[in-house]
């Protein structure tokens, strides 16, 4: 079958998507999860709400969700490639802990994550054998020098934060490539909302230059070397400077804490997407179904969690991230 | 080129009766791949999709209409088919409004309908008002017919 007649605007698909969202839990439903007594009483009303299946027990409900979101996306997008830029992150992931459990020469079970791009058997063969040609090839380099450092130093952290740079730049590589505006700015404001993370964190920690330099990744939204000196300066110049960018409604919850903050670009990306939803035609309506999804998820497992550790009503409202509808 | 009266004429019909066809396909076409996304999910609402799928169908029809009464009136479904190079250009001028009016109505009441599916999925009690926008976008194509039919009768009325 030639090009031509695959249904490039998604409309089957998109169709199919706004069934979809009537399934997605709503603000009200959050509001009775986090008024329930007890996880039982969540699980409860989660089962009701037909989330997790026949599953009862949390990580067996949000493990559920996950493959059923991809099930369905993988029925309905031919080409899965143009979703990588959700995925990725779970790669490079994946590869943090190939390079650990390679170099500590351990076996350990259920630290890969399935809901990745490439398979985590052959990121993993591929570390323990350093056969890094046979990873995928964004991430062959940074493998085999991570890797390698790791096994020369130890050094846990620097490998952490130069693979999590190279998952940024790679996210916003896969989504210029898919040339969907909507893909686009998920991934700026990803990676901008990370590299400002990290400047935080940082400037806590009292790193310095050179370990900013090494931790960022490029970000359309944000001057790297501004970033770099306001952060090194004080939390005054890093919000003076966040002032200037799009991240300047952010300046108020990173005063906060960084938890807020993060919770308040969770907020601004699905709040950006929330346009999708009228939208019947291309990738952009499921792209934001995905997303909303992943952060229903994430609400629900941060919920769950919360409750377990007897957290108050108040306080796990403060972590509930924005409802898509 | 005595005939090349009854060629152009014969042109407006043909136009006529493509382009809004085409544009009928279309608009059809893509109402049908939303109607199914929401029919396999919910196969109840197969009546009100399907009546919104249809929607941009009939732009097909007034351009079948049309070709149909130029062809009358120039005479190739029977009777005298002596037609001017002047009578024959001013009917495929009048088959125009038709041709171009119905092919870009059916494409944008297509797309119309494709959201209007999108709100039967979320709220099919809604239904009425869904229906109500990709109807708007026929205005066009019906006042398009009615210049056509006007300039239509109008031409074989000049006796020229």
């Amino acid at each position: 079958m030639s090009m031509s007649y695959i249904d490039k605007n998604y409309i089957y698909a998109v169709s199919r998507i706004r069934y979809a969202e009537l399934r997605l839990l709503d603000g009200s439903v959050f509001d009775r999860l986090i008024e329930a007594k007890d996880v039982a009483e969540c699980i409860t009303i989660l089962a009701e709400k037909g989330f997790g299946g026949e599953y009862r027990d949390p990580e067996g409900m949000l493990g559920y969700e996950k493959s059923r979101l991809w099930e369905l996306i993988a029925e309905l997008v031919p080409d899965m490639s143009v979703f990588d830029v959700f995925r990725l992150q779970n790669d490079y992931s994946n590869l943090k802990a190939a390079i650990k459990e390679s170099a500590l020469d351990l076996d350990i079970p259920g630290i890969y994550s399935q809901e990745a791009v490439a398979d985590p058997m052959l990121i993993k063969q591929a570390v323990r054998e350093r056969r890094y040609k046979e990873l995928p090839l964004e991430m062959a380099d940074i493998a085999e020098l991570c890797h390698e450092l790791f096994l020369r130093t130890g050094d846990g952290q620097l490998c952490d934060i130069m693979i999590d740079r190279a998952a940024m730049e790679a996210i916003l590589r896969a989504a210029e490539a898919s040339k969907e505006p909507v893909l686009i700015e998920y991934s700026r404001l990803t990676v901008g909302a990370s590299d400002i993370k990290i400047a935080v964190r940082a400037m806590l920690t009292g790193k310095d230059d050179e370990f900013l330099r090494r931790a960022l990744a490029p970000c359309p939204l944000l001057d790297t070397e501004l970033l770099i000196r306001a952060a090194l300066s004080g939390m005054d110049e890093l919000c003076a400077y966040l002032m200037n960018t799009d991240f300047k409604d952010a300046v108020t919850e990173l005063r906060k804490s960084l938890a807020a903050f993060e919770k308040y670009c969770d907020d601004l990306i699905i709040e950006r997407l929330g346009t999708q939803k009228w939208n019947s035609f291309g990738l952009g309506p499921i792209a934001a179904y995905i997303l909303a999804r992943e952060t229903e998820i994430r609400s629900v497992r941060i919920l769950l969690t919360a409750k377990q550790n007897g957290f108050s009503a108040e306080s796990i409202r403060e972590r509930m991230r924005r409802t898509y509808v | 080129m005595e005939n090349m009266g009854l060629l152009f004429a014969l042109c407006g019909a043909a136009l006529s009766a493509a382009m809004a066809g085409i544009g009928s396909a279309i608009g059809v076409g893509i109402a049908g791949r939303a109607a199914s996304g929401v029919v396999t999910e919910d196969p109840n609402q197969f009546s009100k999709v399907l009546v919104l799928q249809l929607l941009p169908g009939t732009q097909g029809i007034y351009g079948l209409l049309i070709a149909f009464i130029t062809l009358t009136q120039i005479g190739i479904m029977g009777g005298d088919s002596n037609v001017s190079l002047q009578e024959g250009l001013l009917y495929l001028v009048s088959c125009l409004p038709m041709a171009f009016g119905g092919l870009f109505s059916a494409v944008a009441q297509g797309k119309c309908s494709v959201s209007a599916i999108g709100l039967v999925a979320k709220k099919p009690d809604q239904f009425g008002k869904a229906m109500i926008f990709p109807a708007m976008v026929e205005t066009y194509a019906i006042l398009s017919l009615l210049i056509s039919i006007l300039s239509i009768f109008g031409v074989s009325g000049l006796g020229l």
